[in-house]
């Protein structure tokens, strides 16, 4: 199979997923007795508004809430006409968020990208920091170096990421002076790009972008050298040392070429993970990412608004994966995933 | 290398006499199989000592009550954000066994918050098995009697306080006791989950593998904290602690069981054409006997240590999601809920002890990962 060819496929199943995510997002999110509209027409009726009922017992006919629920998806989806003709996520309408009374797109807006962005950098920072770090830890294996690694990898690991986050904000702003909370500086904020913007928002990514990334890190630094250090033992890095070889050209000729692939088909594991990561993180710095929009929409059922931002969440993921598998065919041309030919 | 008077070379190296002797037929390698996985873990140091680390940790559960100078939910409306106290054991230079000073809290009215001024002329000695709050033992026996307790007038906050005046010291130890069970309900159902499919899937292959295959891709594709938090949320909020900490354990294994049912199908594929398990097809056993009997014990040790590496996973899960507000709520003591306490930078910067259940946390995960790396490390016994 070409490459083309394997990506075209490898897109086709990632809408088929996309497609199974959504009915199960939709359950989900279905799961709670009840929905917005009806627990506030509930309270409007025991309050004795009837003026705001009838308001809210015509939102309801709008985004046809008060049909079956299998209808009430395939309206969501696209795939059927609601009460205005074709207009859901296929059409690029996100519906309409109830607490916050606006179209569900005006509300995410920005925080779509700067979600793409905050997990951007953490995946290049994963890189970033596991490539030396696993490699130096194996070339130097059972020495302090390997084992003071091993410790902060532990120690990543172990850290709950919030508290990571808190901790290193703090201490971040009292000793480096970095900025607290946010994205960037709150003059920037609705202002056009310019270079003072870029450069706030980059010093505002650097600690989240360490919360987010330091577990994937770790994880990946402790697979980089374990996959290193097998190879390492192969008698063909024997023979290159016996003929004189310097050390690290050795070292990044052969055996780190053979390394490498699980480092990148790694980040498909890995996504999810930080994806996770992400939303907490942002929670908790009140980044204006997609994070607190997203928890605020789950605690009052604010269906659309939740079931957007978790198809967006498992968008990102999928393609992230997809990304990943297409480079590791690019990279290593013994993986191929089509029929042997006899 | 060293050289012989007569000119012959000699290695150095020690000589293992068994050296050249197939490992399976030496004596030290003659033993049962738990016998020898266990002397290749006892010299896994870290490994043991995390283990047993951990064995204590879940034996104290029952006696949280008991260890803890005070009850969970007990507020001191005297002592709010009290900073951790010293326990001493001497006054002016003479022992006088274990006291403490006691303190009276003053207000700040320039920061607006309570300062704490210690009395250092009146050493307050510490009561042990004394009487205090009433609790149950191992959920099970009332009793009011406390391992040590402050003696009257005085307080003894070896964490210090928090928000509401209540022990934080006991409040980790009453936490542990959710936070620590929450990882075995979900491994749990994770097992159950991961070995039924898994299997399955292995067994039979076909049409239902791929089905499962399928499911399980798209189960790993997905983020899993936006998942805990929309299933967390569709918890209802009227039902008890007891039922919401149920739950919680249960959608925090609901999500773990992929990763486990690949790992059993995998081997499940290669074991199925074993000659063992034909023979017992052949002699009429069913498809769930084959399994249970022949092909399960096989790897159940490494499904063991497996599950002693996701664990922590869940613990971790746990406390974000309660520290979110979408998990475990107060009355209910969790080492998340605590947490939810000190999510600010004020409370960071002014009161760092509420802080502190991050403490046990790192360590419990840590504990588990590197019992979990020994434990896999020494499961085949056979090899160096």
């Amino acid at each position: 199979m070409s490459l083309l060819k394997y990506a075209a496929y490898r897109f086709m199943t990632m809408l088929v997923t996309l497609w199974v995510v959504s009915i199960m997002i939709f359950f989900i999110i279905n799961l709670p007795p009840g929905d917005y509209l009806s627990n506030q027409i509930a309270e409007l009726r025991a309050t004795g508004q009837s003026s705001a009922v009838e308001q809210a017992e015509f939102l309801r006919r709008e985004y046809a809430l008060d049909r079956p629920l299998w209808q009430q998806y395939f309206i969501w989806v696209g795939f059927m006409p609601g009460p205005n003709g074709f207009s859901g996520l296929i059409q690029g309408d996100f519906g309409w968020s109830f607490e916050f009374d606006q179209p569900v797109a005006d509300i995410v807006g920005d925080a779509l990208w700067m979600t793409v962005l905050v997990n951007l950098a953490a995946v290049l920072f994963v890189y970033m920091v596991a490539l030396p770090l696993g490699v130096l830890a194996a070339a130097k294996s059972k020495t302090w170096v390997d084992y003071t690694a091993a410790f902060v990898g532990y120690l990543g690991l172990a850290t709950p990421n919030f508290l990571l986050a808190l901790i290193l904000f703090y201490y971040g702003n009292r000793y480096l002076g970095l900025p607290i909370g946010g994205l960037m500086d709150p003059v920037y904020e609705g202002q056009p790009m310019s270079w003072d913007k870029v450069k706030s928002v980059l010093l505002h990514l650097i600690v989240p972008t360490f919360v987010i990334g330091t577990s994937g890190a770790a994880a990946m630094m402790q697979r980089l050298r374990a996959n290193l250090l097998d190879e390492l033992g192969k008698p063909y890095v024997e023979t290159a040392r016996a003929k004189g070889m310097a050390p690290a050209r050795m070292l990044t000729k052969y055996p780190l070429r053979m390394a490498f692939n699980p480092f990148v088909a790694d980040i498909g594991n890995l996504l999810p993970a930080m994806v996770s990561g992400s939303v907490l993180v942002s929670v908790v710095l009140g980044l204006q990412t997609i994070g607190p929009a997203l928890l605020a929409a789950l605690k009052s059922q604010d269906q659309f608004l939740a079931g957007f931002i978790l198809m967006f969440v498992a968008l990102l993921t999928l393609i992230g994966t997809m990304v990943s598998d297409v480079l590791l065919m690019l990279l290593d041309p013994r993986i191929r995933y089509g029929r042997r030919d006899v | 290398m060293s050289k012989l008077p007569d000119g012959r070379y000699v290695d150095d190296a020690p000589y293992d006499p068994d050296e050249n002797i197939n490992r399976i037929e030496r004596a030290d390698m003659d033993a049962p199989n738990w016998l020898l996985v266990w002397r290749k873990f006892r010299q896994h140091r870290l490994g043991l000592i995390s283990g047993l680390f951990l064995l204590a940790s879940y034996l104290m559960l029952p006696f949280a009550g008991f260890i803890s100078p005070y009850t969970p939910n007990e507020r001191n409306a005297d002592h709010l954000y009290a900073p951790p106290q010293m326990v001493r054991f001497f006054h002016e230079g003479d022992f006088v066994g274990p006291f403490v000073y006691p303190r009276t809290a003053v207000p700040d009215l320039v920061n607006y918050r309570w300062t704490y001024e210690t009395d250092t002329t009146r050493p307050m000695p510490l009561r042990f098995f004394c009487e205090a709050g009433t609790y149950r033992l191992a959920g099970l026996i009332k009793s009011d009697t406390h391992l040590f307790c402050a003696s009257e007038g005085s307080t003894v906050f070896l964490f210090g306080s928090d928000r509401l005046g209540r022990d934080v010291f006991s409040r980790i130890l009453y936490g542990a006791q959710l936070s620590l069970t929450v990882g075995l309900i979900g491994i749990t159902v994770s097992f159950i989950l991961g070995i039924g499919f898994g299997s399955i899937a292995g067994y039979f292959g076909g049409k239902i593998d791929w089905v499962i295959q399928r499911t399980i891709e798209i189960l790993r594709s997905l983020p899993e904290l936006p998942l805990w938090l929309a299933l967390s949320a569709a918890v209802p909020s009227n039902w008890g602690p007891v039922a919401v900490f149920f739950i919680i354990s249960v959608i925090l294994g609901i999500l773990d069981w992929p990763g486990l049912a690949r790992a059993v199908r995998a081997k499940f594929l290669s074991l199925r054409e074993e000659e063992y398990v034909r023979a017992a097809e052949m002699m009429g056993a069913s498809s769930g006997r084959v399994i249970r009997r022949h092909l399960l014990p096989n790897f159940v040790s490494h499904l063991i240590a497996s599950a002693t590496l996701s664990i922590p996973a869940m613990i971790l899960g746990e406390t974000a999601l309660s520290f979110l507000g979408l998990g475990l709520r107060a009355p209910a003591v969790s080492w998340g809920v605590m947490l939810a306490d000190a999510q600010n930078l004020a409370s960071i910067e002014i009161y760092p002890w509420t802080a502190i259940p991050m403490l046990p946390i790192i360590v419990v995960v840590l504990a588990f990962n590197f019992l979990g790396d020994g434990l896999r490390d020494s499961l085949d016994p056979y090899e160096d």
